[in-house]
């Protein structure tokens, strides 16, 4: 039986289609959710898509946070439910608390539309669950505003509790400035929250499961969930 | 009574601006070389519609709180809540 991901579509995201073909190319059922909707379905697991929700107005994520379906994706995370935000998703669950940090504009202020490498620092989450930790991945980003940035205690807790999930690196692994797109705080390209379920990135897995598009480093996270989430009864 | 509210959002101490950075470094160009510091903020302007100043302040800080700011990166200073009128022939409505 298919695992069921929910993919939410806010007014202004334009990588729903995407995530929704990458679910079904791995082998998973998409389902369509609605900003509006009260509910997702008895979706196994939830992925919020990258954009310009609501056009990025006040700041990234902002109104996006008080879209009703929220409190249907904050009771699945609260139950434990593995939640994916990918780029303006990352932005909203950090603005609705969801996960720690903040993300602002990249450092030199152009936006960045191109393929990176990330470093997979933990398999701790339904996400990166079939990843060796220290693999290395390629996937494109897409932002203006990506640079994560959190005040020093909370870069700390992050670093401690193994909740840093991607890292940007070289080809090789090898983390450094040259490697950092946008300034973010150590490097961080993507974060999960305490417990693990609720994981933030920046690049963009579901532009990267096609061989003939270009690189597949979004292949690994996409198996990994779709072996990992237990199928809802 | 229409109540008007100027939110001031800031960006926190410490935290790096590019966008001010970007303006800092224009300035020379428009013949200036002792700006020392330049950060980019927010103004909103917020009307609420309520007979109770209280409670519409209450209601401002809570909306500058919670949407109009992100705690993380940002301070937030609301103003009190001066009346406003709509226009000078609501106020005639109102006086008759």
């Amino acid at each position: 039986m298919k695992r069921r991901i929910a993919v939410v579509t806010f007014p202004g995201s334009n990588d729903d289609r995407d995530a929704a073909r990458a679910v079904r190319r791995m082998g998973g059922e998409p389902v369509p959710a609605w900003h509006r909707d009260p509910d997702l379905r008895g979706a196994d697991a939830v992925i919020l898509p990258g954009g310009f929700s609501y056009g990025d107005y006040l700041r990234c994520g902002a109104i996006a946070r008080f879209a009703p379906v929220m409190d249907a994706i904050r009771e699945h995370a609260a139950a434990g439910g593995p939640v994916l935000g990918v780029c303006n998703g990352f932005q909203i669950l950090c603005e609705a608390g969801l996960l720690p940090g903040a993300l602002i504009r990249n450092r030199g202020l152009a936006f960045i539309c191109r393929r990176v490498h990330v470093r997979a620092e933990t398999a701790r989450t339904p996400f990166t669950a079939s990843v060796e930790p220290g693999e290395v991945l390629e996937v494109p980003i897409k932002h203006g505003e990506g640079q994560f940035v959190a005040d020093e205690p909370t870069l700390a807790r992050l670093e401690d509790g193994g909740q840093v999930v991607f890292r940007y690196c070289g080809p090789d692994g090898r983390v450094g400035e040259e490697f950092n797109p946008n300034g973010a705080a150590h490097h961080i390209a993507g974060v999960c929250n305490e417990a693990g379920n609720v994981v933030g990135m920046m690049p963009h897995p579901e532009h990267a499961v096609d061989p003939d598009v270009g690189p597949t480093g979004g292949q690994a996270l996409f198996e990994s969930l779709l072996s990992a989430v237990p199928v809802t009864a | 009574m229409r109540r008007a509210f100027t939110v001031v959002v800031s960006l926190k101490e410490g935290l790096l601006d590019p966008q001010g950075k970007a303006v800092l470094d224009a300035l020379p160009t428009m013949g200036w070389d002792n700006v020392e510091e330049v950060r980019v903020g927010k103004h909103v302007r917020l009307v609420i519609d309520s007979d109770d100043l209280e409670g519409a302040r209450a209601q401002a800080e809570e909306i500058a709180r919670r949407l109009l700011a992100n705690p993380v990166i940002e301070d937030v200073h609301v103003t009190d809540g001066a009346p406003e009128s709509r226009s000078s022939a609501d106020d005639e409505e109102e006086r008759a």
